[in-house]
Order: C-alpha cells, then sequence, then structure tokens
C-alpha cells in the first residue's frame, strides 16, 4: 500500500464518519437533557429526502442543508410533542418516529429515486488546502465536514463551559432539583430535543448531498442506530464521540477496500463489520457499570411533569 | 392553556377507547394526506381498506399477513410487559427462515412427514439462538437489548443475503440469488383449500390463547409483570429480573424464529433475499395497538394486515407507492400513543383566578385551582 492509498483511504474514513458525527452530537445532547429519542434514524432519513428534495428543485445544495435541518427539527417536534407534552413513552415514541420516517420518506422521495445530482461542492480553504497531505486531507472538504469539525468542540464548550450547558445537564441529571430551582425542564429538554433533530436531519443531509448524491430508500441503513450507540460508546463525552464516529467510519469502509487488500470474504459478510463491532464496543462499555453510572445522565428517559 | 391532571387510577374507558380514537385519527390524517398526493379520496380509501375485504382470496390473504403479525406481536407484548424491549424480532424471523429452510434444503430427497416437524425445531432454534445473543449480552455484561437487537436483524438481513447466493443457493437456478423450492414434505398445509392460508394462522390463534394463559393464570406470568413494572418489588419477592430476559427473549426469539419459516415454507416457497416487509417491526405496532393483551393482539394484528393489503391493493389500482403502509403503520402509533395519555391524565382547561381580587400570584392561583380540581 502506498502513501496516495493511504490518502485516500484516509478521506473515504472521513466522508463515512461525518453523518455519523453530526447524529451522534446531536443526541448526545438531546441525552444529556434527559431524553432518549430512539428516532435518530427517521429523522435522518428525514433530512435526506427533503435536502435531496430541495437540491432538486432549487439546484442549491445550501437550500438542501436548511431543508434537512428543518425536517429533523420537524420530526423532532412531534417527538417532543407527545413525550415531553403528553407524556408518552420515550422509547415507544422513538421507535414510532422511525417506522414512520421510513415509511414517509419512501413514499415522498418516489419521484426522486434515480435523479442524479452533482452535490455538495468542496470549498477548499485559501493557503491551507496548499499543504502536503494535511491541505488535501483537511482543507478541501465540504463545508458540511468543516461543520462537523467545529460542531463537536463547540458543543463540549457549550455542555463544560458555560452556565445554559450546566443548565442544560442539571435537568438531565434530576429534573426534580432542576424544577424545584426554577429552571423550566420542559422547555430545556425540548430545545434540547429539537437541537438533537436538526443534527439529524443534517446528518441525512450528508447522506444524500455528499456521501451518494442521490436519494434511496432506506438509505441510512442503521445510521442512526449506530449513532446511538456511539453516544453510549463515547459515555455521553464529545471528545470520545468524535474518536467513535472516526472509527466507525474506519470499520465501515472497511469493507469497500477489504477486496482490494486482497480479503476474499464475500461482500455481505463485510457489510456485517459495523454492526457487529457496534454490538462489540456495546458490550466493551456497559460491562463497566461504574462508569455507565457515572457519566450517563441520571434522568435519562423518565418522563416529567410539573404539577405546580 | 390546557394542562394535564394526573388520574388517581388509569382509565379502564380509556384503555379500550384510545386504540379507536387513535384509528379514527389515523384516517382523517389518510384523508388529508391523500388529498394532498392528489389521489380520489373515495377510491383510495376503498381500494385501502373495503376491496381487500370483499373477496375469498382477501379475507384468506388477510390471514397470511396476520398470521406473523400476530405470533411475532403476542410474544412481543410478553416481553414489554416485562420491560424487556426485544427490538430485534424481524432479525429473528429471518434466522429461523434460514435455520429452517437449511433443514428442509437437505431433506430434498426425504418424502416423510417428520421433515416439516424438524424444519419447525430448526426455525424455533435459529430465532432463539439469534434472541439469545442480545440476552446473555443484557444479563452478563449489562448492555441494551434495544441497540443489540437491533444491530443483528442489520447481520441477519445480511446473513440471508449472503446464503442465497452462497451455501443455499439453487444449484440450478441460473445464479439467482434464490435458494431452490421446497419439495412436497417441507411445504406448510394450507388450512383452507385453493388459498394461501396456512398452519401459522391456527399456531397464531394458539398462541393468543397460551400467551393468555401464561400471563393471567400462571406463576412465571406474575413474575414477568412484577420484574416488568416494579423490578426493586420483584427483586423482594425473589423473582430475578435476568430470568425475565432469558424467558421472554427465548420465548419471542423462538415464535419470530417459527414465523419466519412458516412464511417461507408456505406463502414464498423458498429462500429470496427478502422474505419479509417488516412483519418484525410491524408486530411491535401490533403489541403496543393490541394494549399489550393477547386479545388485543388478535384484533391489531388483523388490522395492520390490513394495512399491507390496502397497501397492495392501492397500489395496483391506483398506483400509489406501497409505501403508504408504513406511513399508516407509523401514525397509527403516533395516535395510539398520543391517546394514551388520557388513560393515566385527565386534560383540562387551565383556570386562573383573577389576581387582583385574591391577592394571590399565579402560582397559587394554579395550586387553588389544582385543588378545586381535585388534582394533586
Amino acid at each position: 500500500m502506498n502513501a496516495e492509498m493511504l490518502l485516500l483511504t484516509a478521506l473515504t474514513i472521513i466522508t463515512a464518519a461525518t453523518p455519523l458525527v453530526y447524529a451522534a452530537i446531536g443526541e448526545l445532547v438531546v441525552e444529556k437533557s434527559g431524553v432518549l429519542n430512539l428516532g435518530v434514524e427517521g429523522m435522518m432519513l428525514g433530512g435526506a429526502v427533503s435536502s435531496f428534495a430541495l437540491l432538486h428543485l432549487t439546484g442549491n445544495a445550501y437550500f438542501g442543508i436548511l431543508g434537512g435541518a428543518f425536517a429533523g427539527i420537524f420530526l423532532a417536534g412531534i417527538f417532543a410533542v407527545l413525550t415531553l407534552g403528553l407524556q408518552a413513552s420515550q422509547v415507544a415514541t422513538g421507535l414510532a418516529l422511525t417506522i414512520f420516517g421510513t415509511g414517509l420518506t419512501a413514499l415522498l422521495g418516489k419521484s426522486l429515486v434515480g435523479v442524479g445530482h452533482s452535490g455538495l461542492q468542496k470549498l477548499p480553504i485559501p493557503f491551507l488546502s496548499d499543504l502536503p497531505v494535511l491541505g488535501r486531507l483537511l482543507f478541501q472538504q465540504d463545508v458540511l465536514v468543516y461543520g462537523s469539525f467545529l460542531i463537536v468542540p463547540l458543543v463540549a464548550w457549550f455542555l463544560y463551559r458555560t452556565s445554559a450547558g450546566l443548565t442544560l445537564r442539571s435537568v438531565g441529571d434530576s429534573h426534580d432539583a432542576a424544577h424545584a430551582l426554577g429552571i423550566n425542564v420542559l422547555r430545556w429538554r425540548l430545545l434540547a430535543t429539537l437541537f438533537g433533530g436538526a443534527c439529524a436531519g443534517v446528518a441525512g443531509a450528508y447522506l444524500s448531498l455528499a456521501y451518494t448524491p442521490m436519494w434511496v430508500e432506506n438509505m441510512t441503513a442503521g445510521r442512526g442506530w449506530i449513532a446511538l450507540a456511539l453516544v453510549v460508546f463515547a459515555t455521553w463525552r464529545p471528545g470520545r464521540m468524535m474518536f467513535g464516529a472516526y472509527l466507525f467510519g474506519a470499520i465501515s469502509i472497511l469493507q469497500l477496500h477489504g477486496q482490494a487488500w486482497g480479503i476474499r470474504v464475500p461482500s455481505q459478510l463485510m457489510s456485517m463489520l459495523p454492526y457487529l463491532a457496534t454490538i462489540m464496543v456495546l458490550v466493551v462499555i456497559s460491562r463497566d457499570r461504574g462508569k455507565i453510572r457515572k457519566h450517563a445522565p441520571q434522568s435519562i428517559g423518565k418522563s416529567f411533569y410539573p404539577t405546580t | 392553556m390546557i394542562r394535564l391532571y394526573k388520574r388517581p387510577a388509569p382509565s379502564r374507558l380509556w384503555i379500550f377507547l384510545a386504540p379507536l380514537v387513535a384509528m379514527v385519527l389515523t384516517l382523517l390524517s389518510g384523508l388529508i394526506l391523500f388529498s394532498l398526493l392528489g389521489v380520489p379520496v373515495v377510491e383510495a380509501f376503498y381500494a385501502f381498506f373495503i376491496e381487500p375485504l370483499t373477496s375469498v382470496y382477501g379475507l384468506a390473504e388477510l390471514g397470511v399477513k396476520a398470521a406473523p403479525l400476530i405470533m411475532i406481536g403476542v410474544v412481543l407484548s410478553v416481553c414489554f410487559r416485562a420491560g424487556v424491549w426485544n427490538i430485534g424480532a424481524e432479525g429473528q424471523f429471518i434466522l429461523g427462515a434460514i435455520c429452517g429452510a437449511a433443514v428442509g434444503l437437505s431433506l430434498k430427497e426425504v418424502e416423510a412427514f417428520w421433515v416439516l416437524p424438524l424444519m419447525m425445531l430448526a426455525g424455533i432454534a435459529g430465532g432463539m439462538l439469534w434472541a439469545s445473543i442480545p440476552a446473555l449480552l443484557r444479563t452478563r455484561f449489562n448492555t441494551n437489548e434495544i441497540l443489540t437487537s437491533l444491530m443483528l436483524t442489520y447481520v441477519a438481513s445480511l446473513l440471508l443475503a449472503y446464503m442465497v447466493i452462497g451455501p443455499l443457493q439453487d444449484p440450478f437456478g441460473f445464479n439467482f440469488p434464490q435458494s431452490a423450492l421446497f419439495h412436497k414434505a417441507a411445504t406448510l398445509p394450507v388450512v383452507w383449500p385453493n388459498t394461501r392460508l396456512h398452519l401459522g394462522f391456527v399456531v397464531a390463534l394458539m398462541l393468543v390463547g397460551l400467551v393468555w394463559l401464561l400471563m393471567s393464570r400462571s406463576m412465571l406470568g406474575f413474575s414477568l409483570l412484577v420484574t416488568g413494572s416494579a423490578p426493586r418489588a420483584g427483586r423482594f419477592a425473589g423473582f430475578s429480573v435476568n430470568r425475565s430476559v432469558w424467558v421472554t427473549m427465548l420465548v419471542s426469539g423462538g415464535v419470530a424464529g417459527l414465523a419466519g419459516l412458516f412464511e417461507v415454507a408456505g406463502p414464498i416457497g423458498q429462500l429470496l433475499p427478502k422474505i419479509s416487509p417488516g412483519y418484525g417491526f410491524t408486530a411491535i405496532i401490533v403489541a403496543f395497538v393490541g394494549r399489550l393483551h393477547p386479545v388485543g393482539v388478535l384484533f391489531a394484528g388483523l388490522l395492520l394486515a390490513l394495512s399491507y393489503l390496502g397497501g397492495e391493493s392501492a397500489q395496483i389500482s391506483l398506483n400509489l407507492p406501497v409505501a403508504v403502509t408504513g406511513v399508516f403503520q407509523g401514525l397509527l402509533l403516533f395516535f395510539l400513543l398520543a391517546a394514551d395519555v388520557l388513560i393515566h391524565y385527565s386534560l383540562k382547561p387551565v383556570t386562573t383566578a383573577p389576581a387582583e381580587f385574591t391577592g394571590l400570584t399565579n402560582t397559587q392561583a394554579q395550586h387553588v385551582a389544582n385543588s378545586e380540581q381535585g388534582a394533586p
């Protein structure tokens, strides 16, 4: 394997990891606020189909990104109404969101199947993109990849360095105590849930605008669920989540490069790798109960309704 | 402004009314959806909900679609009541089909009565094996069974895709991704002549009865309910959560595997790369719409089977995409979850007392309003 091949591999790892970064960082914030939204897969599909439809209609991929984010916010809004407003089970509602999102996007995207577009443009950053190796790797990407480099440190800064972040975490750790302090628990959870929706929508937009610029029914192929697993893998810490996303990006492109590297395994079996790896890391992380207990938001999945 | 007030006890009325309200709301949104898509509404509704039920063939097909939904839905309802989130029934269904089919195909020279029962056992074992992985990981390593069982569904469908181009491919099938057709002894008997309604429907009905007995008349069922709703109380009573996980996972996996074997040995007749239109996931909706009760699941299974048939019929007569089915199923579950709020809460408008007369702050006024309405 020569240097050029290594560089190409690294580039594909970045494209495979970017949607996971968005989806997982959004869900991380949601879970930090004490809400478990299992509908990431459905929201990603919503983002993917709407962004591609907008690209198709307007010819502008940036409208597409916006449309993807709003589709995610819309679907997350349904989830919020049911779980925060009407006290429905978060697990059941999240599953419903995924089932609904899968069906709705298949219906709405019917006329988009087989349509081709050039997708999101690369925006080389002046001077930096001329750097050897690093320039091609990091500074000749599209706007969503740059965004994924920025969003993780931003979220980490927000959660651990701002008072709003502290409030959000307190809502997730003990909604009763937060409520007693006069914090509007439901409003914070609503905002977090909508942020998670926007992120999942953008993750979907990256898939249909940049990863493979087209729309295919159910094109997320479980990435929303992998993002959920990544949050657990990261024990709810943004930095580790970024690392995890790149690790999974690497595992999922192994199947593409496996043949070239002379690994003689049927492609179906190679495609199992990301899913098997997800199970594997979940086991490794969750067997240490103390670690999970130390970092997990204590009120996660529990509903809260102010009585006074 | 409307607020929720917790009822002193769950409303028995709304337990039954909520699914009906959800159905009506689903139909209304279907109406809106169809008119937005520019589809003639009356024709669409006729094609979707009436046409499939107007022929003998349609009724039998309803049973064919309902069989796996009821079988899986009824065991998933046991899982969910025990607090075990087996989301991977689709994968267990596929594994059952693969294992059962492997036995059937390897006995293709044998025309004996025991071939089919052996395939069923293999199907059950395959489903159990697949479900035992999340059970083991949950009980041994504390791993969330939602994520593991779901990941294993993706693995199972890839395994099936590999099987039909690999070990189980039809050697005389011109390299198509499919297995050979099952021979006579490996094919499921139909219970209604000249239709496709097969033994699976009878098994589904028997399972409804069995699960009802288990949950309402047995100590095992009681221990599952307790560990599901109050794990701490269950621990004091000596009921082990781990045992609940194993029992519900193995039972649901085994039944899902059997349903998968029925599907390939009955209506399909061979292994194909895709053998299920998402029965394992729809069965989750079936379990909830059926109130996690066996009899409710029976009706919910028939209702959601109709959504599949309706989708097919609307596709043929109105050229609607078959994905409409998924939208209806998702909407139904959403509306059900929303309507369920009325089981535990009553909705009342907030009546704010005029503050300038009583001298109370808004919050205090609210207190008064609450206590007047007998709310906590």
